[in-house]
């Protein structure tokens, strides 16, 4: 799971292509059209006539790392107010009418960006347009108090659903607190603590809107069924009175490093342990990010993987065990996370994974170990193209390569950065970036039975 | 799964794939002075037309059936092998015969151990993937199309030539075993295998998972799952499905090679599963979860088969009921009380009688109000539908129906329901005018007959302490507890 790039917050990178692969790969293509509105509005239009089908995709730059202490969460119960209704949409009206049209929409906030799709049949698009321009003009004429604590015990269930109640659902919420510094905005997470979503008020939903929802602050991508030239003049109708706001001030997060190994034990209504050992890594698109991606797969993407075979296949000590780096344009983390058999140890287990990484470090994964890894990348590109909308479809990938400041089709210079790379790049970034005496480990152990 | 940072509207959803920058070049457009008129949403043009993806019927020289679809979007290949047989066909003595079997599959296949399986998918970027349902078992291959030959090679191997290794046996059951444990510590797992249990009871098969229970998952062998391959696995009880960048000229002979040879024989015929005796009077029941932060509720009875004359009217009753975003129990249980993140209603329609059930995850302290409400929207669904909320429901299933087909995942999955559930060839084509043919009255019909709360089964996954004085004072029907190792043996 990747956090998503911001624009200004990345310095320029040559982008090495491999030899085999100067050229584009075959439909790894995604030519769209680009322009701005009067209003700082940028609109990504791309066409894709397979299916009957437009998806109407808009990021605004904002996510939870723009929060304030005390305020953790509101940028995702921000998120829940933007379908409530606007000024010409009566509360209850922005599902009814796409539903009615056979239309479906969702959204979702991270750390660095919140999203709004919208898919509708082809002939539906102007409906969307309307309802999308709606809320991002005139949400705060209808917003009340009653409108904020609706969403906010809304908002409180999505928590104890997808957090408290789900099992070993606090840990990735400490394992933030112990990885970044805590005036760090990576330090809180995205759902928010409790306190801080209780005391979230509509004073604060109209300061937000007013400082991150103005249309110079998002993007706006058109995928699908769709005329360019009717398309941009639908936009302009729709989006052309929206009112430019100020500029947003970038973040400037304070600097993150470990310098030692921190260690952590919780305790969760479980019955098996799980152990945590992560580390700060590089930004995504920074140079290790990449190799990083690949290292993870080496380690734990499949059954010859090193420590899925060592540890779930072979000693059988483990029930699972996932690698994952997790990019983010203010930082990244390398999460490597395990569940402990009954009959075993989180020792033993850690002692296993410490002694696969040494291995690592010291020696370039095989030729096939990298190639096997580079294959399923390049695979996972071209299963990306086949969708336009939804969470991860053409559109969204669209806006979020904008976001990064790439361009919105970088679908080949990015797997380049990929293909480019070399088993001894793998080796060097491990060795440089998941050191054993600067992470953090986190242990979660079964309550003791009262 | 790993440590999920995001928030969403209906679930937590991933963030893509970003990248590098490069100057960015927009050119800003004139300024549109006049405002647009929003006095009305604008109205919508004729909806666009199904472009239904054309079925080419071919047959192997066994007589293997094979169905192809020719989408050229991606250089991508997908192979569905659907086998007619699933849990349902379990023996009654081996519930997860179905499921354990079509997991070893790739554990061991012709002269290829489970490492080299997995080494020569991973390596040609493919993925495949061996599973099973209460009525049918599947071996499933995305590949790019470059590398379809070989990865072919493997997948038969995988479907028609397993060796089920005793080691991997082994493994495989402790992989199991561990993971019913875990399941354990989930109400969200625990209430849907407490509430088939309640339901079915424990001899039909479907009131246990279907990977089965700790006790057969234990006294599994290799020789039941070798004679369930050997008889269930066949030509004339399989169909083959293939979808994207390739055309049936060019892709039968690599089917021929790797499927053609597949020994004819008879499968035994189905037994179908009995139809479950359905409730007649309401019963409810907790789970103890000591200090869960939420409820997860569960409230239905036996439902009805794939094959039900009613399908249409009930995807439109369900649709109004629980089946969409505005839905009756969503807008109530979430936009109105905000006691949950979500409700919703489903019908399991199997090739016999799945459950009907209501199902949402409840904050704790609410769990009572929770389940006046569900009961105040499945009694008041017997009352006759609006027109504006019928033709809602409609065109939200018609309309939305051509989205269904944009990947070869999606239009695959689609034609091994068509395959399983024997559905006519004009299913597709018929659909829209199906849905859209669906009355007021057929639905008022529908609920009278499938929607009686009065005799449902409630199951609440929850803090007893905290929520049963609450669930007794509803007066709902008899109440009884159990434990998670009770309801989830």
């Amino acid at each position: 799971m990747r956090r998503i790039l911001a624009a200004s917050a990345v310095a320029l990178l040559p982008v090495v292509l491999s030899a085999q692969s100067g050229a584009a790969p075959r439909n790894l293509e995604v030519p769209y059209r680009q322009f701005q509105l009067a209003n700082g509005l940028n609109v990504i239009m791309h066409r894709d006539t397979s299916v009957p089908i437009v998806a109407v995709n808009v990021w605004y730059h904002v996510g939870s790392a723009n929060e304030r202490p005390g305020r953790t969460g509101f940028a995702h119960l921000f998120e829940h107010l933007m379908f409530e209704g606007s000024k010409n949409v009566k509360e209850g009206e922005f599902d009814n009418l796409l539903e009615s049209a056979g239309g479906d929409n969702n959204g979702s906030t991270t750390n660095d960006r919140t999203n709004y799709v919208i898919d509708v049949p082809s002939n539906a698009l102007e409906l969307a347009l309307f309802l999308e321009s709606d809320r991002m003009a005139y949400l705060l004429d209808t917003m009340s108090p009653e409108r904020v604590n609706g969403q906010r015990d809304v908002v409180k269930n999505e928590r104890r659903q997808s957090y408290e109640n789900r099992p070993y659902g606090m840990a990735s919420i400490e394992l933030d607190k112990m990885l970044w510094p805590a005036t760090h905005p990576y330090s809180w997470p995205t759902i928010g603590y409790m306190e801080d979503l209780t005391a979230a008020s509509h004073d604060d939903v109209v300061q937000f809107f007013k400082k991150y929802y103005a249309p110079n602050n998002a993007s706006l991508v058109i995928a699908g069924d769709i005329d360019y030239d009717k398309t941009k003049a639908l936009v302009e109708k729709w989006f052309g009175e929206v009112p430019k706001g100020e500029p947003v001030e970038p973040i400037a997060p304070p600097a993150a490093m470990l310098t030692s190994v921190t260690r952590k034990t919780m305790t969760d209504r479980v019955r098996l342990s799980k152990l945590f050992i992560a580390w700060l890594t590089p930004r995504v698109f920074d140079p290790g990010d990449g190799a990083l991606d690949v290292a993870s797969s080496v380690l734990a993407g499949g059954k010859n993987s090193r420590l899925y075979k060592r540890l779930v296949y072979d000693t059988q000590m483990a029930q699972d065990v996932e690698a994952t780096q997790q990019s983010g344009p203010l930082g990244s983390s390398f999460v490597i996370e395990t569940t402990v058999r009954p009959g075993h140890t989180v020792a033993e287990v850690q002692k296993a994974i410490d002694e696969e990484l040494a291995k690592l470090r010291q020696e370039p994964p095989s030729a096939r170990e990298v190639q096997r890894a580079l294959n399923e990348i390049e695979a996972s590109f071209y299963r990306r193209m086949q969708r336009v909308g939804g969470f991860g479809g053409k559109a969204d990938q669209l806006n979020s390569y904008f976001y990064a400041g790439g361009g919105p089709d970088y679908f080949a210079e990015d797997l380049a950065r990929y293909t480019s790379l070399s088993a001894s790049d793998v080796q060097a970034a491990v060795a440089q970036w998941l050191p054993p005496d600067r992470r953090v480990e986190l242990t979660v152990n079964p309550e003791e039975k009262k | 799964m790993s440590a999920n940072r995001c928030g969403g509207r209906l679930q937590a959803a991933r963030p893509v794939l970003a990248s590098l920058v490069v100057l960015l070049i927009g050119s800003a457009t004139t300024f549109t002075q006049t405002r647009a008129d929003r006095s009305h949403p604008p109205s919508l043009g004729p909806a666009p037309q199904l472009k239904i993806p054309a079925i080419e019927k071919r047959t192997l020289s066994n007589g293997l059936p094979v169905w192809i679809v020719e989408q050229n979007e991606v250089p991508l290949a997908q192979v569905n092998l659907v086998i007619h047989a699933g849990s349902g066909d379990d023996p009654v003595d081996a519930f997860g015969l179905a499921s354990f079997t079509a997991a070893m599959l790739d554990e061991g296949a012709g002269a290829r151990s489970a490492l080299q399986i997995a080494d020569d998918v991973e390596f040609l970027g493919a993925s495949l993937s061996t599973t099973s349902s209460f009525d049918a078992s599947a071996v499933r291959l995305n590949v790019p199309v470059r590398s379809l030959r070989p990865a072919l090679a493997v997948m038969a191997d995988v479907a028609l030539r397993p060796t089920f290794p005793e080691a991997e046996i082994d493994r495989l059951r402790q992989e199991r075993l561990t993971a019913l444990l875990q399941a354990k510590d989930d109400a969200a797992s625990v209430a849907p295998l407490a509430f088939a249990r309640v339901v079915f009871g424990p001899a039909h098969r479907y009131g246990t998972a279907a990977t089965g229970t700790a006790a057969t998952l234990k006294a599994m062998t290799a020789d039941q799952m070798r004679q369930f391959h050997a008889a269930r696995y066949r030509p004339s009880n399989a169909t083959l499905i293939v979808a994207g960048e390739v055309t049936a000229t060019g892709v039968m002979p690599l089917l021929e090679e790797a499927f053609g040879k597949w020994p004819t024989a008879a499968a035994p015929a189905r037994t179908p599963v009995p139809t479950a005796r359905q409730l007649t009077a309401g019963q409810v029941t907790i789970v103890d979860m000591p200090s869960a932060a939420q409820s997860q509720i569960r409230i239905g009875w036996v439902g009805v088969p794939r094959s039900t004359a009613d399908y249409f009217p009930l995807l439109v009753l369900n649709t109004i009921l629980g089946g969409s975003f505005t839905s009756r129990l969503n807008q109530n249980l979430r936009e109105e009380h905000g006691y949950s993140y979500g409700a919703s209603s489903r019908f399991d329609m199997r090739l016999s009688a799945g459950a009907f059930q209501a199902a949402a995850g409840v904050q704790t302290d609410k769990t009572a109000d929770a389940l006046r409400e569900f009961f105040k929207e499945l009694k008041g669904i017997a009352s006759p539908v609006g027109a504006e909320e019928l033709a809602k429901a409609k065109n939200y299933v018609a309309l939305s129906f051509p989205g269904e087909f944009e990947t070869i995942t999606d239009l695959t999955a689609h034609l091994e329901e068509m395959a399983v559930y024997k559905l006519p060839d004009t299913y597709f084509s018929q659909y829209i005018a199906n849905v859209q043919a669906v009355t007021a009255a057929a639905v008022q019909k529908a609920a009278a007959t499938y929607i009686q709360p009065d005799k449902f089964a409630v199951v609440v996954v929850g803090d007893r302490k905290a929520i049963e004085a609450g669930v007794r004072a509803l007066n709902v029907a008899p109440l009884r507890t159990q434990t998670v190792d009770e309801v989830v043996p």
